[in-house]
């Protein structure tokens, strides 16, 4: 096979799809067959879930040592997977499990991870954010060997799913115990829960900008004003001046209200995914450069400390 | 405990960047530099390791002669002793040719532990240390916001997406990639500052490490990126832009 392998995540559907949208651009830039791959049982609905459009070929990699997610265990089959099938690319969702695992397998090839890509384009060219979103980067492999790319959660459409039949072939990989190093566990939730920032329609949230713990009821009045949940971008929780739970990005909630106001938050990817699903969203910031302003609505270029008690009031007022 | 902890040295967050003039990578000249963020806590989870068990804590960098700020700084927060690989054509590796160099720079030592950050801020490729473990036929676990030492190795706190964490046991040597948040970071003191200047730095050099520099994947061109949406920037004094923006919120958005 000299073609494209996608390589989906079971349980994680949405951006498996969007890896296998990824896969089809790139399919048609390139002429190439496309296939995919995941862990699981052929019989499974894994693949069902997550192949989305036949006509494909689909393999099943399966192994009991493979039930747990564990670098070494996928590493090693994905390794004789891709010897078998010699793909020119293969694609992965960019997720903290392919970000564990696939910079280790790549260098089994001698070949380097082009990792949360956002674009392909003719070439193919790989784009990629650089600076924390500030610059943007245009990637190329020119080599031989296989290319190994993830693609950032949101960045292709995801087709949904359709009826169809497709061909699951089982590969099964040679695993041994001792292969193995790392003993992971359950995975647990680390708090509860008593914050639901995903169904809130109105979030005010605050970002490094607000440079203290003492300047946050600036930001939580204009919540209170507003009627909106506040929450906050990671480097705030890090501090532990709000709790975990109402962090939004990838590591903490995924939010889409009717009204995300950002404060102070410079953009980060791994804060934009979680919350560009939001209907309207409106950026504070000194900044003008500052990559929130890119997935903005509305924006106001000024000091937080500033525009923000001005806000409050406004609202206030026009509430009355 | 032997704990190697390797370190990058970034522009600093607030710095206005510049793309070059062959539109190749930033303009280096006249940036201010800081160490990269999730380094510094892979830093504070070593200096606590040492202090709970005891060993020593070794810091090491690729780059050009400014690197050596940032190792002195890592010095002076409590790190034993740095290693600075000299390095003037850093931006052109791809992230398995500064594994390299950091491998063969480190293998030597024989370290219990490695610790990268997470990624770095400038290319946040987040693959170092995952890369390293493999050139270093370690086993690894990334996103590491707690470290445990056990009788027979570790026993990692692993962040998840979502608010999830797992608990991953794993032998030693090892190397962890580490998350930010996971502990509070140290200022470094007078004392600190001042004993750091005594302490030794190895420099070692990228040519003689003989490791391949030729990328894989090569960065061809650097730009500003396209807006995903056009922003309605509201202009005026604070107030006359916060009162803008209340008109909109109440009659476009239609929230207040």
């Amino acid at each position: 096979m000299s073609g494209i392998l996608v390589v989906q995540e079971a349980g994680r559907n949405r951006i498996s799809f969007e890896a296998l949208a990824a896969g089809r651009v790139l399919a048609e830039l390139t002429g190439l067959p496309l296939e995919t791959a995941a862990v699981g049982d052929p019989n499974s609905t894994v693949f069902v879930e997550t192949s989305g459009q036949p006509p494909v070929v689909a393999h099943a990699v399966q192994h009991p040592l493979l039930e747990k997610y564990t670098s070494d265990g996928y590493v090693l089959a994905f390794e004789q997977l891709i010897r078998k099938l010699e793909p020119s690319f293969i694609v992965f969702p960019h997720t903290y499990q392919s970000r564990d695992y696939v910079p280790r397998l790549a260098t089994r090839f001698g070949q380097v991870l082009i990792g949360d890509i956002t674009g392909i384009e003719a070439g193919p060219t790989f784009v990629r954010q650089l600076f924390q979103g500030k610059m943007t980067g245009s990637y190329r492999h020119p080599g031989d060997g296989p290319c190994f790319l993830s693609i950032q959660a949101g960045a292709f459409r995801a087709d949904p799913p359709q009826a169809g039949t497709f061909t699951i072939l089982p590969f099964e990989p040679e695993i041994p115990a001792s292969a193995i190093r790392t003993k992971p566990g359950v995975p647990f939730r680390g708090s509860a829960q008593t914050v639901d920032l995903g169904s809130a329609q109105l979030i005010v949230s605050v970002g490094r900008g607000i440079k203290e713990a003492d300047n946050l009821p600036l930001v939580q009045d204009l919540a209170t004003a507003l009627g909106a949940e506040l929450a906050a971008s990671r480097p705030i929780c890090d501090s532990g001046w709000l709790p975990l739970e109402r962090q939004v990005g990838s590591s903490g909630q995924t939010v889409s209200p009717k009204l995300y106001l950002a404060v102070g938050i410079s953009g980060a990817i791994q804060h934009l995914v979680g919350m560009k699903g939001s209907q309207c969203i409106v950026a504070i910031n000194k900044d003008p450069d500052a990559p929130i302003f890119e997935v903005a609505d509305y924006g106001i270029v000024g000091d937080l400390f500033e525009v923000v008690p001005a806000l409050t009031e406004a609202v206030k007022a026009a509430k009355q | 405990m032997k704990i190697i902890v390797a370190i990058k040295q970034v522009p600093e967050r607030d710095a206005q960047v510049r793309i070059d003039a062959a539109a190749k990578w930033i303009e280096a000249s006249d940036l201010q530099y800081a160490l990269n963020e999730s380094d510094a806590y892979a830093l504070e989870e070593a200096l606590q390791l040492k202090e709970k068990h005891g060993g020593e804590v070794i810091v090491v960098t690729a780059g050009p002669e400014r690197v050596g700020q940032t190792i002195r700084e890592a010095l002076a927060k409590g790190a034993d002793r740095g290693i600075h690989i000299d390095c003037d054509d850093l931006e052109s590796r791809d992230a398995l040719g500064v594994a390299r160099l950091l491998a063969a720079a480190v293998k030597p030592e024989n370290a219990d532990l490695l610790l990268t950050g997470l990624q770095s801020e400038d290319l946040g490729q987040g693959q170092t240390g995952v890369i390293l473990a493999e050139l270093l036929d370690l086993p690894h676990a990334s996103l590491i916001l707690h470290v445990e030492k056990t009788d027979t190795g570790l026993t990692v706190k692993r962040e998840l997406e979502e608010g999830w964490f797992q608990t991953i046991e794993l032998p030693t040597p090892a190397v962890l990639t580490i998350q930010s948040g996971g502990n509070k970071l140290r200022y470094a003191t007078l004392m600190g500052i001042k004993r750091a200047k005594t302490k030794e730095v190895r420099r070692a050099n990228a040519a003689e490490l003989a490791v391949d520099a030729a990328p894989v994947a090569v960065l061809e061109r650097v730009s500003l990126p396209q807006k995903q949406k056009s922003t309605q920037i509201l202009p005026g004094s604070p107030k006359e832009a916060a009162t803008a923006l209340v008109e909109k919120l109440k009659f476009e958005v239609r929230v207040l």
